[in-house]
Formats: C-alpha cells, structure tokens, sequence
C-alpha cells in the first residue's frame, strides 16, 4: 500500500507531466479554454491511460522488445477509439468541443512515455498507481491553467451550467485574449516561471 | 484554383499549427534552439504531412467509407503514418545519405509528432477534396517550418539575453510563443 501511495503522490509534483515534464503540452493548451473541456479531457486521459498501463503491465513478459513500440501504440489507438466513440456516444458536446483533440490523445507523449518508461517493467499495481498520480497531476495543470483562463476571458465561472461567480468590472469587458490561443501560452510561461520561483520546480 | 489559394494562406498564416492549433508543440519547444536544426526538422515534417495526408485521404475515401469501416480511422491512420515514416527513412538512407544524417533523430521522432496525425484528422473532420487535401498539408507544413525557424532565430539570440533566472528557458519560450502568436492573429482578417 505505502508503494502504491508513493507512485501515486509521485505525478502530481515531482514528476508532473506538464510543468516538469513539458509532456502533452498540445491537449494542455488547446482545452484549456474551459473547466469543462479540461475535466472531459482529463477523463478521456484516464481511461487510455489506465487501460494501456494496465493491459501492457499485463503482458510486458510476453512483448519481444524489438516490437514493443508499435504493440503499445496499436494498443493505445485501439483504447482511444473505444473513448472516441464513447464520447460521441453519450458526450456529444464535449466530443465537438474536443475536436481533433480526443483522436490525438494516441499520440499524446504522456501515456506512450508512462507505457515506455513505466508500464512496461513494473507489474501492475504499480503502473495502475502511476498511472492514475499522473493523471491527477495532467489534471491539476489543467485545471489550474484553465480557470485562469476561463475566469479571465469570459468574466464568469460557470461548471458543467452551474454558475459561481461573474467578476464585477471584467463580467462586461472580459479580456478576449486569454480564452484565444496566445492567451495559453502566456498562462503557461508565467505558471512555470512562477513554480520555479517558489522552488516546486528546479530552475535551468 | 482562388480555393486552393485561399486553403494555403489560410493554413500558413491564419490557422497556423503551432500558434492557433496548438499542433507540434513538443518539436516546437524542443528543437527550436538552433536555426539550422529547426529547418531541417520542419523539411521533414512538412515532408511527411503531404505524403501522409494523401496516403490517408485514399485509403479512407476508397477503403474505409466503402467497407464501412470509418471508426476505425484512428488506428488506420497511425499505423499508416508509422509505416511510412519508416519508409521514408529507408529510402532517404539509400538515395541520400547526406540528406538522411542531415534529418538525424528528427525523422523517427515524427511519428508520434501530433502535427501528423493532426493535419490527417482535420481533412477527414472538415471533408476537404483530394487537390484542397494536398495543398492543405503543404501550407499546413510551411506554416510550421515557418513559426519554427522564426522562433529558433530569436531563442539563439535569448540565450545572451539577461532574462529573471526563474523565467530562463521554457518560461521565456512560451512569452516569446505568447507575442508571436499574437502577432499572428493580425492576418486573421486578410481572407
């Protein structure tokens, strides 16, 4: 149990794929104009990424390893039809939102990287922990980095239609670029510089 | 052919990868420190788009809609890139040898670069024609090599400058990616 805790509490800051790591940062950016896409997203990532970690934890003695690579990616893109066709079963908004998004999570660096460097040498209680302590760390970026963004250029914060809060002066003017996509990278230039400041994460 | 124009500039400029799709961001970040590497990078990923896009376009115009196997485009469409990215890396290594040792890691790399797979999905999404397909992945290409070489010359100059010890490296990089992407958003209304 103390191991499973220890891989787990291991994605969310010390080896968070996002502000450490710099992993899937094309799905981090792009979501990240709402909470709702972000948790869609985040949801979508999980799945794949327990269901990969799992099944190739489950068979890494029987993979040669010349072919390791393309078994992982057939496995991955096979995980992320079925959450394709999931979405655009029962999330029909979420799936337009996500867009080309939800299909590129095959070649999302993250679960390849946790398939590659995690999954394939550790057994499967391990890679079940890893794999969720990395998700939970994508989705504390996520989540950081959108409500920034939502609050700031939209003026509100409204939840899968449950409305918290409208800003007083910016609820009329809301400043447009944070929800286009310059608006991304700024929130995450100044994030990271910002943890590096404090000392969550190592300086170059 | 005013269609055609209007898809290149479009994908260029307007709806640049990098900038406005948030597609290649890892080769984006990662290479870009050297000019000559960022260029010979975006060669080869413009490169493997256009044979791609066309590669991926046929087989599922004439294999996956007729069959009725579109869901299955996800995994088609990887294992297709994979397989000619392999390809490609054969024959350059036996007609080229200079060119290939010039691509270096960068060829493998591209597999998994979402720019690909990227450009491949947003034609079956939007439903281009088989002529908009390839000028589409052309621009699509261009666009990227262009962004990648500019911001390639201005992080060779970052690298004297006396930037906040917290901001040196990506944090900078991403301001740097803020105001060009800005800049950007200004053709916005040229189509």
């Amino acid at each position: 149990m103390g191991k499973f805790i220890k891989e787990f509490a291991k994605g969310l800051i010390i080896s968070n794929p996002v502000f450490v790591l710099a992993l899937g940062l094309c799905p981090t950016l792009a979501v990240s104009t709402s909470i709702d896409n972000a948790l869609g997203m985040t949801l979508a990532v999980l799945i794949v990424l327990l269901g990969a970690n799992v099944i190739i934890a489950a068979i890494r003695n029987f993979v040669p390893s010349i072919t390791r690579i393309p078994i992982f990616i057939v496995i991955i893109a096979s995980l992320v039809t079925v959450v394709n066709l999931i979405f655009q079963a029962n999330f029909p908004d979420l799936h337009e939102a996500l867009g080309i998004f939800l299909p590129l999570v095959v070649v999302n660096c993250i679960i390849l990287a946790r398939a590659e460097a995690f999954a394939s040498k550790n057994p499967i209680v391990s890679s079940l922990a890893d794999a969720l302590g990395i998700t939970v760390g994508f989705m504390l970026a996520l989540l950081m980095i959108s409500f920034i963004r939502q609050t700031l250029g939209t003026g509100s914060l409204s939840v899968f239609g449950f409305h918290f809060f409208t800003l007083p002066i910016l609820g009329k003017n809301p400043i447009a670029m944070f929800i286009l996509p310059p608006g991304a990278f700024l929130i995450i230039g100044l994030l990271m510089a910002l943890f590096r400041r404090m000392g969550v994460m190592k300086s170059e | 052919m005013n269609e055609l124009i209007a898809i290149f500039l479009g994908m260029v400029l307007i709806n640049n990868f990098i900038l406005v799709r948030f597609l290649g961001l890892c080769p984006f970040f990662g290479v870009s420190k050297q000019l000559g590497s960022a260029v010979s990078m975006g060669i080869a990923v413009t490169f493997v788009m256009t044979i791609a896009s066309i590669a991926t376009w046929l087989i599922y115009h004439y294999i996956l809609i007729p069959f009725d196997m579109e869901y299955m485009y996800i995994v088609i469409f990887i294992l297709v890139i994979a397989t000619l990215v392999q390809i490609i890396e054969l024959f350059i290594k036996k007609t080229n040898i200079a060119l290939y040792f010039s691509f270096g890691i960068y060829l493998p790399l591209i597999t998994t670069n979402c720019a690909v797979l990227g450009i491949t999905l947003i034609l079956v999404y939007q439903d281009y024609s088989f002529q908009g397909s390839v000028v589409a992945a052309l621009g699509a290409g261009l666009g990227f090599t262009l962004v990648l070489a500019m911001m390639s010359g201005i992080r060779e100059k970052l690298e004297l400058a006396n930037a906040p010890k917290a901001m040196k490296g990506l944090p900078i990089a991403f301001i740097i990616a803020t105001l060009l992407g800005l800049a950007f958003s200004g053709f916005g209304g040229m189509i």
